[in-house]
């Protein structure tokens, strides 16, 4: 590569790390700036004075209580991440590895609806969650999602993939089915697992339409929908609003960070099942 | 980890081959079949109960007058539809003001959605120092969610006090531009903050289609003293073929079930302008209730998603079989 096209690229890199960066950096100044300043033309880059008024208004509210929500969030991205791994991995064991009838049509079932739009499912799954007395709790937002076709696809791919001898000696050790998948399998597949279970708990996380329609309790919302009536709660308030914002990115993005790999690994493979 | 399938095919078309008797797989084991459902079955529960039994319970629902709240509910036959297509009902407007929002919003995302990672994606691909440290940076929006997205952005584009106007203002450009209350400014705020947002999930899987491309076709193509140009015409475009409808058609559906740019954001406005279809959706059914109606749209659109999810297919196909690659 010439000099002129290297200068061209990192140039290009710094621009777009500039568009990406700035505005994230620009909402956690604002959150640390008084309400009067927060709202200041034209904006300033350095809080003065430095404030936590934001934070500690927005940790003590009863109608928005932003640490409540929090909690909840990671109880139902966590849980939902659980079922999602351990439902997926059992069936797609099943699809991987065993034989028996009406494993082509159970497949293919699973695999068309990977291209079915949630749309479809809003309506009528809100009144299933109805009528279980789900509605306005977290089990709403952990369990309906948790049948994820992605995963079991995903998983199948990895177990296929895996070396069939490890299994067949552990057969002939005297080992049954269950314990090969537990004991075989599973450890041989943690990182496809891991990759999964982070996914999922990030779609989980960042869920928007189904909790701000399913839950109604200020106490029960996740931080994603809590924010948007935070947003209706203090319209104008924009250093609430940025404080708010930035307790619901912290956690993804420090899970990013230390798994950055992981995330944009399974990305990138999900694009690979086309 | 294992180097990425891209094409999953062989590998499966193997396994399944040999499964149908091949020599060195063993004899099919006693109670297979048992304990393949008791693997199954948890599985099975979940996508019953809130896959397959809403996608029936969807269209039973559009076939009635349908208040979650009411115990009532009447069968109405394809009234619901009918309703949907007459430009009389009450229904008829905001209908298809609300797919046409979605249309203009999934035509003008969609190829910016396509072009633009690709390009970040071909600048990704060659070996230089930060690479991935770049990479995470422009995928880092995507972890972050549509509420955080929008809220942060909301404030950002707004008219009087937002740092945006602020800033063109101070290079001379209109400073006073209604991004959240006019359009077609609203088109450019909620097309441009989707793009800012998931740009960077497409331009890893675009990255990832890249990396599977062999080098030696690139070297074939310097050989032969093809340009720059003709051996991405060439070598990149068609390699990527696989990769590049399967983002074209994600991202068709991710556009055309956008909720929360414009929930947050805009609320539809100026009127209901940018209301789009999932929008009008979720607010007739599960805000006020007219479930049937909710359902009886929720189809029509799926449907017109379906038939565009076939023709982008049929597309990628055709030109697949023209092109020598």
């Amino acid at each position: 590569m010439t000099g002129l096209g290297r200068v061209l690229r990192y140039t290009v890199l710094v621009v777009l790390t500039l568009l990406f960066i700035s505005p994230l950096l620009f909402v956690l100044v604002t959150s640390f700036k008084t309400p009067g300043e927060a709202v200041q033309t034209p904006p300033t880059w350095s809080p003065d004075p430095f404030s936590l008024q934001a934070y500690e208004r927005i940790f003590g509210a009863t109608d928005t209580p932003v640490f409540r929500w929090f909690l909840n969030s990671m109880i139902a991205a966590t849980a939902n991440a659980a079922l999602v791994v351990v439902t997926a991995a059992l069936a797609a064991y099943a699809l991987a590895r065993l034989e028996f009838r009406g494993k082509k049509i159970v497949f293919a079932l699973i695999v068309s609806t990977l291209f079915v739009p949630p749309v479809i499912l809003v309506i009528p799954n809100y009144e299933i969650v109805g009528r279980l007395y789900w509605l306005d709790t977290l089990v709403a937002i952990i369990v309906p999602t948790a049948a994820s076709a992605f995963g079991v696809f995903f998983l199948r791919q990895f177990f296929i993939g895996l070396p069939r001898e490890l299994e067949e000696s552990a057969f002939l050790d005297g080992a049954n089915r269950w314990q090969v998948f537990t004991r075989v399998v599973l450890p041989l597949s943690k990182p496809a697992l891991a990759t999964l279970a982070l996914l999922s708990f990030l779609t989980n996380w960042n869920d928007f339409l189904w909790p701000v329609y399913v839950l109604f309790s200020p106490e029960n919302q996740t931080l994603q929908a809590g924010l948007s009536t935070l947003q209706s709660a203090n319209a104008v308030r924009y250093d609430l609003l940025m404080a708010g914002a930035v307790v619901a990115s912290v956690p993804v993005l420090l899970l990013y960070l230390v798994a950055q790999r992981f995330v944009i690994e399974g990305v990138s493979r999900s694009g690979l099942k086309g | 980890m294992a180097a990425p399938v891209t094409n999953p095919a062989p590998a499966t078309a193997a396994a399944e081959t040999v499964g149908a008797g091949g020599p060195d797989r063993p004899a099919r084991r006693r109670g297979d079949g048992i304990v393949a459902w008791l693997f199954l079955a948890p599985y099975l529960v979940l996508f019953g109960a809130f896959v397959l039994a809403p996608i029936v319970l969807g269209i039973w629902i559009s076939l009635h007058s349908w208040d979650f709240t009411l115990p009532g509910k009447p069968f109405v036959g394809l009234d619901n539809y009918a309703d949907l297509f007459d430009p009389d009902s009450v229904s008829f407007d905001p209908f298809w003001n609300s797919m046409q929002a979605t249309g203009i919003f999934t035509l003008f995302s969609v190829p910016l959605l396509i072009v633009v990672p690709l390009a970040v994606a071909m600048v990704m691909n060659q070996k230089f120092r930060g690479r991935n440290v770049f990479r995470a940076i422009y995928f880092a929006p995507y972890v972050l969610g549509v509420a955080v997205v929008g809220v942060m952005w909301r404030f950002l584009l707004d008219r009087n006090i937002g740092a945006v106007n602020s800033y063109l203002g101070a290079i001379g450009l209109p400073g006073d531009t209604a991004w959240l209350s006019s359009v077609p400014a609203a088109w450019v705020a909620l097309v441009g903050v989707t793009v800012w947002w998931t740009l960077g999930f497409n331009a890893v899987i675009y990255i990832a289609g890249l990396q599977d491309i062999p080098r030696e076709l690139y070297e074939a193509a310097e050989i032969d003293g093809a340009s720059r140009w003709s051996s991405f015409r060439h070598v990149t475009l068609p390699g990527l073929r696989p990769v590049t409808m399967f983002v074209t058609l994600v991202t068709i559906i991710a556009s055309a079930n956008m909720f929360g740019q414009a929930f947050i954001m805009t609320n539809g406005a100026p009127a209901r302008e940018t209301q789009t279809a999932i929008f009008y959706i979720a607010e007739t059914g599960l805000q006020n209730f007219q479930m049937g109606q909710a359902a009886a749209a929720s189809w029509i659109l799926t449907l017109a998603l379906m038939l565009l999810s076939v023709v982008v297919f049929a597309v990628f196909r055709a030109r697949g079989e023209v092109e020598p690659s």
